[in-house]
């Protein structure tokens, strides 16, 4: 076969070249995919970076590849052309479709005791790792970047409009909104990640359900319930302020956060892990509040859910490779470097020795507020509408509400239509998920 | 990874499924003006810079050089130019008193796109228009004027209709453009949103397939999208090139 010995010729050439251009004394690449953007990826690189300086094994090349979506299916459709990477991070929702993935995934437990390390789970905080535990308390994938939901709001401006008291409550929100646009403003409130923050962490936060089956925790029939009314009244509510100002849409995920740093709105529901890049471009005073609750759906806030995303590791690649990645994650979870991590991007602390570390180096007395993410996960002990959500296909079922709740802020449909609307559809992805992965 | 034969229920699906037809209507209504636009304008700057004599080869170079853009920068662009909070044109839009937003109004997202798209393929047209006018005999256009026609009679009596096989040469390309290559000022400006009033269908074959990651489902779409465009270009050719004087 002449073709045959022409490929073996080739390959022999291409295998010189590789020989030639990689010095013997190489350390392992260990390829790292994230959707650390702006100000975070610079410190997600700060960190991998860090991490190849203490050793001289490994080399870990950190590759950002763009949002979190994008990173997750370019992860996929990597690992069926055989080309994956060793970690890759996949945001909180994707956490089901990822356990579903059986053959695909290097449990993070059996990475680190496979390579000699111990995982402290009792060291972790529990609002973070009981989002990404199987029902059986093994855990898949490291918790990495983990933030909630806080209510970011512009102190020039309060004083400006006369407000005194930072609103604690929907109602206090909207008679804050009424005086910042009396007193000029674009607008009042506005916010990003709209179905985490208005209907995941709503709900959570009002101890209602989003789904049956302990919001899918219990098991894979689960469907969608957050078409009730105390979501619809809200978002009804919200979106008749979009006439008078007092609320604005900004786009998905961050598209929001110029309006809030240019003082369009002063009042921005989004994560907390927004902190770094605030402080960096704000030139106003500002400052960070509990999420508003609303008193006729309950007493008092319940608690909030975590967001964010995890590394997890992707089977496939060569054995000694993962020794690195074993390495690579617990210096990543190492008390130090989740406190600098905390303290740089308003992402919460995951462990306890992180959080103990940054009470001590005294960065909640300097930076009065930053404490607001970890104290709402854990101002109660979570119930089964509010320890998280895990769903199949949530990725794609955000997307559709994010359909859905533009089309309510353009008033082209009423709360009511869109929760219901949102609820069909993505009922019908997750009854999709639920036959292929019986 | 498994697979399972389910025979023609991807398409079923399809069909079934509202996004998909609205998604065709949008196609429609933004090919439409895409071309319209980008043709129309390309013809006057062609018929322009035909009578000038000082400097053609400056405006020529000028108007052809936004083909040089990339897609994604050109949306970039435009994206930027309308940011409803940071672009420039938004906030002198807000002085003619529109609230522009395109990532909460559909219209306001179709329109923009539109003008990406349009302002890209501009140059293109304008290109193969000034070439079919340069072909035009001198002769003609001097012998119309002799008698007496106006600038304007002379360019619909002789110039259009003789530049009508080059008309007919971009509707083909425009078209196809829009269907397929206009991929990239989508994924820039408004990834399909706000409730996917900018989801033309080339761009929810990614979307469902990539984002979405029902391959079947977009795999579906992408044969029905590559009979639309081969009938365009049947029809096309069958009924309009009659009527095209060579």
């Amino acid at each position: 076969m002449k073709w045959c010995k022409q490929i073996r010729s080739v390959g022999l050439v291409m295998a010189m070249v590789v020989l030639l251009t990689t010095p013997a004394w190489a350390a392992v690449e260990i390829q790292f995919w994230h959707a650390m953007g702006g100000e975070l990826g610079e410190h997600t690189e700060k960190i991998a970076n860090d991490f190849n300086a203490t050793q001289s094994e490994f080399k870990v090349v950190p590759v950002y590849k763009g949002n979190y979506t994008e990173t997750m299916t370019a992860a996929i459709a990597a690992f069926r052309a055989g080309q994956q990477p060793h970690i890759v991070q996949v945001l909180e929702v994707g956490t089901a479709t990822m356990m579903a993935a059986k053959g695909a995934v290097y449990p993070i437990e059996d990475v680190m005791h496979d390579h000699g390390f111990t995982l402290d789970k009792q060291g972790f905080l529990p609002a973070v790792i009981s989002y990404y535990q199987t029902p059986e308390g093994k855990l898949l994938s490291m918790p990495f970047n983990s933030s909630t939901p806080v209510m970011w709001y512009n102190k020039d401006a309060f004083a400006k409009a006369g407000i005194t008291k930072v609103p604690e409550t929907w109602d206090e929100v909207e008679a804050a909104a009424k005086k910042l646009v009396a007193a000029g403003y674009d607008s009042g409130l506005s916010f990003g990640w709209q179905s985490w923050v208005m209907i995941e962490n709503f709900s959570s936060w009002h101890n209602l359900a989003m789904g049956t089956r302990e919001n899918g925790f219990a098991g894979l029939d689960t469907r969608f319930t957050f078409n009730n009314p105390g979501v619809k009244n809200m978002l009804a509510r919200i979106a008749g302020w979009h006439q008078d100002k007092l609320f604005q849409y900004g786009g998905r995920r961050g598209d929001s956060l110029p309006m809030f740093i240019n003082e369009k709105c002063a009042m921005w529901l989004n994560s907390s892990a927004y902190y770094g890049g605030i402080k960096k471009q704000a030139k106003f005073a500002f400052g960070q509040a509990m999420l508003p609750y609303e008193p006729e759906l309950i007493d008092s806030p319940q608690n909030s859910i975590i967001g964010g995303a995890t590394l997890w590791t992707l089977k496939g690649r060569e054995k000694k490779d993962y020794k690195g990645v074993a390495m690579f994650m617990n210096y990543l979870t190492s008390p130090e470097v989740q406190a600098w991590w905390h303290q740089e991007t308003g992402y919460v602390p995951i462990t306890k020795a992180a959080w103990e570390l940054s009470k001590k180096q005294g960065f909640y007395n300097d930076n009065p507020g930053t404490d607001t993410a970890i104290k709402q996960l854990n101002l109660n002990t979570p119930t089964p509408n509010s320890r998280g959500v895990r769903f199949g296909n949530f990725v794609q079922v955000r997307d559709i509400i994010n359909d859905e709740l533009e089309a309510l802020w353009n008033g082209s449909k009423t709360a009511a239509d869109a929760m219901d609307d949102a609820v069909e559809k993505s009922n019908k992805l997750l009854e999709k998920f639920e036959k292929a992965n019986k | 990874m498994k697979t399972e034969f389910i025979f023609l229920e991807n398409y079923y699906a399809l069909f079934q499924d509202p996004d998909y037809r609205s998604s065709f209507f949008k196609t429609m209504v933004f090919s439409f003006f895409t071309t319209l636009i980008s043709m129309g304008s390309a013809l006057i700057l062609a018929a322009r810079v035909d009578r000038v004599i000082k400097y053609r080869t400056v405006y020529r170079t000028f108007l052809i050089w936004p083909y040089a853009v990339a897609p994604v920068v050109a949306g970039a662009l435009w994206m930027f130019m309308f940011d409803p909070t940071l672009g420039i044109v938004a906030y002198y839009l807000q002085f003619a008193g529109v609230d522009w937003n395109h990532r909460m109004d559909g219209n306001h997202a179709m329109i923009l796109i539109i003008l990406a798209a349009s302002w890209k393929q501009i140059s293109y047209n304008f290109l193969f228009f000034i070439a079919g006018m340069q072909a035009i005999p001198r002769s003609l256009i001097e012998a119309a004027a002799m008698d007496g026609a106006g600038p304007f009679r002379r360019f619909w009596t002789i110039v259009f209709p003789l530049l009508s096989p080059t008309t007919f040469f971009l509707l083909v390309v425009n078209m196809v453009y829009a269907f397929f290559d206009t991929f990239g000022i989508v994924h820039a400006v408004t990834k399909g949103g706000p409730a996917q009033a900018t989801q033309i269908l080339v761009y929810k074959v990614f979307n469902d397939g990539f984002i979405g990651l029902d391959l079947g489902g977009s795999a579906a779409q992408s044969v029905i999208l590559m009979a639309i465009v081969i009938g365009f270009t049947v029809i096309q050719f069958k009924y309009i090139e009659r009527r095209v004087v060579y």
